[in-house]
């Protein structure tokens, strides 16, 4: 069976959900070998091998944490040159993206980004994209090369599958351009307790109508009774109520959660764009015009000061 | 000293109309309005800021790849304050993909010679946000990417980049490919003086053979990505809505509760 690569997204070794996601995606195409680079690269293969890796190809240096996205282009060049796989994917983050696209192009491949779901097909991997705000699903594939695919978080459930994964270390020569752009400075972001917002089960949202920095206590609380992420709309980051990080929409994160709750977001199609994709979608607006409301399972026309706290309180007395 | 700097502008449809695809499965551009892309006016913004802040002679080309119609997306660009305007436009580059767009891009910016490419951090139309990384891996120069403030000073750009694990400072010495994001500072609305002025600047038109290239390198047939099928999501089937009569936290506590979420 052809073997497809997987590229590794951790943090010192501790694997981030959407990588276990692409080791189910992968097995539709054949066996997945994954490939952890940087600090703690060894110490992902337990768990990789849990979800179905047969091999881990691991490589660390200090030019993965000091310079950007190339090393790590270099090095998945080598993992593909050493393996020679039917497919290469990545999670979709704005650096996976861009060190996909370096890649494609580097070994002479097409690349599609932002996948939702990918199927064995007779002439290589179909990618299903969910396009214009989510309005449209296209099938594509690549035609050239090795396909190299970006696949969205949430696209696929984690399954355990026991395999060997063998550990071993990657041969990698960095080119000339891996210290283009150094990284001078890093900020690590605050940990809040709450789920990952790209990953969570349940997202919580907030926009203008909540009409404050102060009064997002109310989402946050809401939120943690549901144990899920907080998110927020653009103008709510804007007015600098939340921080960019939790944006959701198109110059945002894009969730695809079991449940999204709306709260005071009116569902400019900006916002859709990130969001539309949810399986169950709440929605509380105050305005029963609001565009949100095409979109919703269930809506509340009300002002979100009266619901949002009376729901919040309804949940715990349920969960006792 | 002098500065080149090439801004990257895309013309997309616009997001709010009713976007979608022609029988050969690429962007019905026809039907919906079209207009520069909102995030690349971002890009515009940053590199008329980098000029206004330099001693250097800065000059600043705006350059598109699109349609006949992309032109609105240059003047729009020229009247915010950019100096001139570059147009790729040929009947053969109906249906790229990224990796041939770039190509063009790449070949387009070498040809007018730069210091500095600023693009947008993805357009509203295809949001792959590759181009700028594919653009510094073709010209071999630093990738500055996705940055939510920027600054250039003798021959170094430097920026912030906010990611999901931690916002990092880059730094790179020029020539480099940078793109900004829509944290990087609102876009200048073009003054009447500006509208008027952009009439007179120069827009010159390049096809495939003046940046040397061949049909079959771009265009669906040089496309390394095919589209098999596209169709419209169906619509969300209409749900329940409630008006709140002091019940409606309750009710929505019962609504979910049903579907397991309690
Ligand atoms: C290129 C581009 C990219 C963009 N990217 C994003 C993006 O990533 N994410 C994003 O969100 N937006 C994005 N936007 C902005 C988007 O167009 C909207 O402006 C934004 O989503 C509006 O946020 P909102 O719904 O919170 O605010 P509004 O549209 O002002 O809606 C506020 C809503 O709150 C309701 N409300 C007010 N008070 C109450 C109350 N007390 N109780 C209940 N309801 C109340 C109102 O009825 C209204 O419906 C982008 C725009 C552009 C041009
Ligand atoms: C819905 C949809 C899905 C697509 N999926 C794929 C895919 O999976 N794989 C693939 O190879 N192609 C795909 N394409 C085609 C691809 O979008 C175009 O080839 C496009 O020119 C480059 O990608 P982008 O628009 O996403 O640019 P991005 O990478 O998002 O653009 C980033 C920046 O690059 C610059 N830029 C991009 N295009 C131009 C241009 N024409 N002229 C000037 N500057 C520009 C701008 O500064 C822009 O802000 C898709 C197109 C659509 C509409």
């Amino acid at each position: 069976m052809a073997e497809v690569l997987v590229y590794v997204d951790h943090v010192d070794g501790a694997v981030r959900k959407p990588t276990l996601e692409l080791l189910t995606l992968a097995r539709r195409v054949g066996e997945p070998v994954a490939v952890a680079l940087g600090a703690g690269a060894a110490d992902t293969a337990a768990v990789l091998g849990e979800h179905g890796a047969v091999k881990v190809l691991t490589h660390d240096a200090s030019e993965y944490a000091d310079y950007l996205v190339v090393p790590k282009v270099d090095a998945l060049q080598a993992a593909v040159e050493a393996v020679s796989p039917a497919a290469v994917l990545v999670p979709s983050s704005a650096e996976g993206k861009e060190i996909a696209a370096r890649l494609a192009l580097r070994i002479g491949s097409g690349v599609i980004t932002d996948a939702v779901d990918i199927e064995a097909g007779d002439e290589g991997p179909v990618a299903t994209q969910s396009v214009f705000a989510a309005s449209f699903t296209t099938k594509s594939r690549v035609s050239k090369g090795t396909p190299v695919i970006t696949v969205k978080p949430n696209s696929a459930a984690v399954e355990a599958a026991p395999a060997d994964a063998a550990v071993s270390e990657l041969s990698v020569t960095f080119s000339a351009q891996a210290t283009g752009t150094r990284v001078t400075g890093r900020t690590p972001r605050e940990s809040t307790g709450r789920p990952e917002l790209t990953e969570a089960a349940i997202v919580v949202s907030g926009g203008r109508g909540v009409n404050g920095a102060e009064n997002f206590a109310i989402i946050e609380a809401l939120a943690d009774s549901l144990g899920a992420a907080v998110g927020a709309s653009r103008a709510a980051v804007d007015a600098g109520w939340y921080p960019h990080t939790n944006q959701v929409g198109q110059t945002g994160k894009s969730v695809s959660p079991q449940l999204y709750i709306a709260n005071g977001i009116s569902g400019a199609i900006q916002h859709r764009a990130g969001m539309q994709t949810s399986k169950t979608i709440v929605a509380v607006n105050k305005d029963a015009e609001a565009p949100i409301f095409d979109l919703v399972d269930y809506g509340v026309v009300g002002d979100l000061f009266d619901v949002v706290p009376a729901l919040t309180e309804e949940i715990k007395t349920r969960k006792g | 000293m002098s500065l080149r700097i090439v801004v990257t502008v895309k013309y997309v449809p616009d997001a709010t109309g009713d976007r979608h695809f022609a029988d050969d499965l690429t962007v019905d551009r026809d039907d919906v309005d079209g207009l520069l892309s909102e995030l690349d006016e971002y890009a515009v913004e940053q590199a008329l800021q980098i000029s206004e802040n330099s001693d250097d002679d800065v000059e600043v080309t705006v350059l598109t790849v699109g349609p006949e119609d992309a032109k609105d997306a240059l003047r729009k660009a020229l009247s915010m304050g950019a100096d001139k305007a570059i147009h790729v436009e040929d009947d053969d580059l109906h249906g790229t993909d990224a990796l041939g767009t770039s190509l063009v891009l790449a070949k387009a910016i070498e040809k007018a010679g730069y210091d500095l490419v600023v693009s947008g951090m993805a357009s509203t139309d295809g949001t792959m946000g590759v181009v700028p990384a594919l653009l510094a891996e073709r010209l071999g120069v630093p990738q500055v990417t996705l940055l939510s403030e920027v600054s250039v000073e003798d021959g170094t750009v430097k920026g912030r980049r906010d990611g999901d694990a931690a916002s990092e400072q880059l730094e790179a010495s020029l020539p480099a490919v940078v793109s900004v994001t829509d944290q990087s500072g609102e876009a200048r609305y073009p003054s009447f003086k500006g509208i008027m002025a952009a009439k007179k600047k120069p827009v010159e038109s390049w096809d495939l053979s003046d940046l040397e290239l061949e049909a079959g390198q771009v265009g669906l047939e040089g496309s390394w990505t095919t589209v098999d099928s596209a169709a419209q999501r169906p619509a969300r089937t209409a749900g329940t809505i409630v008006k709140d009569e002091g019940e409606g936290g309750k009710q929505l506590a019962e609504f979910l509760a049903s579907q397991k979420f309690i």
